[in-house]
């Protein structure tokens, strides 16, 4: 044991921890089903149009929903889009959008974070005044207001999301590095002659990224929320597009049946639905433990 | 104190004048023709769009333009809303009563509530109190607005017919349209209008209106205040003066309470800033699915219609109750904590 690299020794510590967590194994479990449905997707339902596979195929242009049968095994939506389609397919567009924005996001405010943390001064001044600002207005306000500009589309709220995620991350990157900058190891690697670079890199990031992983982990659920609730309001890609958010939205006029079967059109939005709380769910579970894992407080208990 | 409060004051004035910058800049995105487009109201109408862009100076440089826009904003000018088809800065007062109305009940809900369960499951940590409330704010953090709010309405309004959505029943809004005189606006505000001119009948129909947006915006804002609660909880409880008490025989609510409490709500008013952003997200999809015309829903509207002035103004608008928000926390916060006001 003690041959081993400390950081490795910690690592395995780390998994030892997360693993213990039953909640943990249960988003794990969640997130790597739902990985697997993306990977597999084109096999588990074989796409219709091959131009684009994120095209849901529908038979005829009914607005009535159809229950569950044979061919559709779990119904159609409004318009007879197939609802197991879309949910299959709509796994790689949340994971297309979680990746991306928080991808992006994360490593955009992490960089930014470690320059204005680690240098200060002039560069930290103006880089803290630009998030104040970006700060100022509600994710969800400024993504959609950005949507507009850009126009209508998947793609431009995922670069809206991007643009406006990073603040995040640049905060808590900051104020972790402002707490390790002046530490003796900081200061050793400083007067050895190494560069700024690679004390960043080397010796500052890995002590400093755990909050961010945490904050990157539950970002992942909350901007899928974000841009299917975009989808619903209709500012998504265009309608038949295998999105969860958008197959929500066209079970919005079925959510009361007629009057003697008022739960008729249940399956319109409870799988979708279900889903993205899932989905969501899944990745929150990894973040909690991961906090619970990383939080210096609570680990050795 | 007085230092403090100055320079943070200066930063609120500096952050807006940001935020419009921003927010312009953003807009500003839209071609001259497109932004004439908006003042077309019929097809004859779209071959002035060169005049259109002359007339209100649409392809000037930037910072002509943003004065321009500026100047009309502090006479209370905020241009014409499509949406709402009146001038923005008169609809904004229209929607605006709706979204307090849902926020005043909301609020007091989700603090005492988030402070009352971080509490328990900070003090009974690791137990079934703990586990549930633990489980409670991941699946509340997990539940998008708007699906949670279709569940709500599919389960209380289709099935079992008792709460509808809307802010007021269409009998009841048709009266106050035909009467205007017996129904006097005083607030906006229905559930204290009805009060105010003796119709209990609105009041009881505005609150019945409110159960279900409230209840939805409850379960998903109160996880977060819950969660700080609760590790503030944790780790005053763990703190040296605790231990004293315990050692010196205090009683344990006391200590609970007046001890390690005061000092984990702390934390709390740090993430109240937080919280009202989230508030205000949540009240747009909460707006949406119930058809709540307020802030929230035209902002939505004003979205899909391209209605670029509202845009603008609800930004603005959020922008400055987020800065006054912290403002005042940040004053609060020196004032219950001396250890920062002393600094």
């Amino acid at each position: 044991m003690n041959s081993q690299h400390p950081r490795l020794r910690e690592l395995k510590f780390t998994l030892h921890r997360i693993f213990r967590n039953p909640s943990a194994v249960i988003g794990f479990v969640l997130i790597l089903f739902f990985l697997a449905v993306a990977v597999f997707a084109p096999y588990i339902a074989p796409p219709q149009y091959a131009h684009n596979p994120y095209l849901m195929p529908h038979k005829g242009f009914s607005p009535t929903p159809k229950p569950p049968n044979k061919t559709h095994i779990f119904g159609t939506a409004s318009g007879q889009y197939d609802i197991f389609y879309g949910v299959v397919w709509g796994t790689r567009t949340a994971f297309k959008i979680g990746l991306f924005v928080v991808g992006i996001a994360a490593l955009a405010g992490i960089a930014l974070g470690a320059i204005s943390g680690y240098y200060g001064g002039i560069v930290d001044e103006v880089l803290m005044r630009i998030t104040d600002i970006i700060w100022a207005i509600p994710t969800l306000v400024l993504a959609m207001t950005i949507v507009v500009a850009f126009g209508r589309g998947l793609d431009k709220i995922m670069i809206a999301l991007a643009l406006v995620g990073w603040r995040w991350y640049v905060r808590v990157i900051r104020s972790e590095i402002l707490t390790l900058r002046d530490q003796d190891f900081v200061q050793a690697a400083k007067i050895m002659g190494v560069s700024d670079m690679k004390i960043i890199l080397r010796h500052i990031l890995p002590n400093a990224i755990y909050p961010a992983l945490i904050m990157a982990s539950m970002d992942m659920g909350s901007m899928v929320i974000t841009a299917s609730f975009m989808s619903f309001v209709g500012l998504g890609a265009p309608k038949g597009y295998a999105d969860w958010g958008q197959m929500v939205a066209l079970a919005r006029n079925y959510i009361v049946g007629p009057p003697d079967d008022p739960l008729k059109f249940w399956y319109t939005i409870v799988i979708p639905g279900g889903c993205i709380v899932l989905f969501v769910l899944g990745w929150n579970l990894i973040g909690d433990a991961l906090r619970d894992a990383f939080d210096p407080k609570l680990r050795r208990r | 104190m007085l230092a403090y409060i100055t320079r943070r004051s200066l930063l609120l004035i500096f952050v807006l004048f940001g935020v419009s910058v921003l927010i312009f800049g953003i807009l500003m995105t839209f071609s001259p023709e497109r932004r004439a487009a908006t003042f077309v109201t019929s097809p004859q109408q779209a071959k002035d769009i060169p005049r259109i862009i002359k007339q209100f100076g649409l392809d000037d440089p930037f910072y002509i333009q943003y004065l321009r826009w500026i100047k009309e904003v502090f006479k209370g000018n905020l241009g014409w809303s499509l949406v709402a088809s009146r001038p923005v800065s008169e609809a904004f007062w229209n929607y605006f009563p709706v979204t307090l109305e849902m926020n005043l009940f909301a609020a007091p809900i989700v603090i005492i509530f988030g402070i009352w369960l971080g509490t328990l499951s900070g003090i009974h940590r690791d137990t079934w109190i703990d586990h549930s409330t633990r489980i409670l704010a991941i699946v509340g953090w997990s539940l998008p607005t708007f699906l949670f709010a279709l569940v709500l309405l599919m389960i209380f309004y289709g099935y079992f017919q008792i709460l509808s959505p809307g802010v007021i029943s269409d009998h009841l809004s048709m009266f106050i349209l035909d009467n205007p005189d017996s129904f006097k606006a005083y607030t906006g505000l229905y559930t204290l209008d009805g009060i105010l001119n003796g119709r209990l009948d609105i009041t009881l129909d505005a609150l019945s209106h409110l159960v279900l947006p409230v209840l939805t915006y409850v379960i998903v804002v109160v996880a977060l205040n819950m969660r700080v609660m609760r590790s503030g909880m944790i780790e005053e409880l763990s703190k040296e003066y605790v231990i004293t008490a315990v050692a010196k025989g205090a009683d344990q609510k006391t200590i609970h309470i007046k001890h390690a409490r005061r000092n984990a709500l702390l934390p709390v008013i740090t993430v109240a800033g937080q919280l009202v952003a989230l508030s205000m997200e949540g009240s747009v999809a909460v707006e949406v699915v119930y058809n709540r015309h307020g802030i929230g829903w035209w902002l939505a509207e004003s979205a899909v219609q391209l209605d670029i002035p509202v845009l603008m103004c609800i930004c603005l608008f959020m922008a400055v109750i987020f800065v006054i928000t912290n403002l005042t926390l940040d004053i609060l916060y020196a004032y219950i904590d001396p250890r920062i006001r002393l600094q």
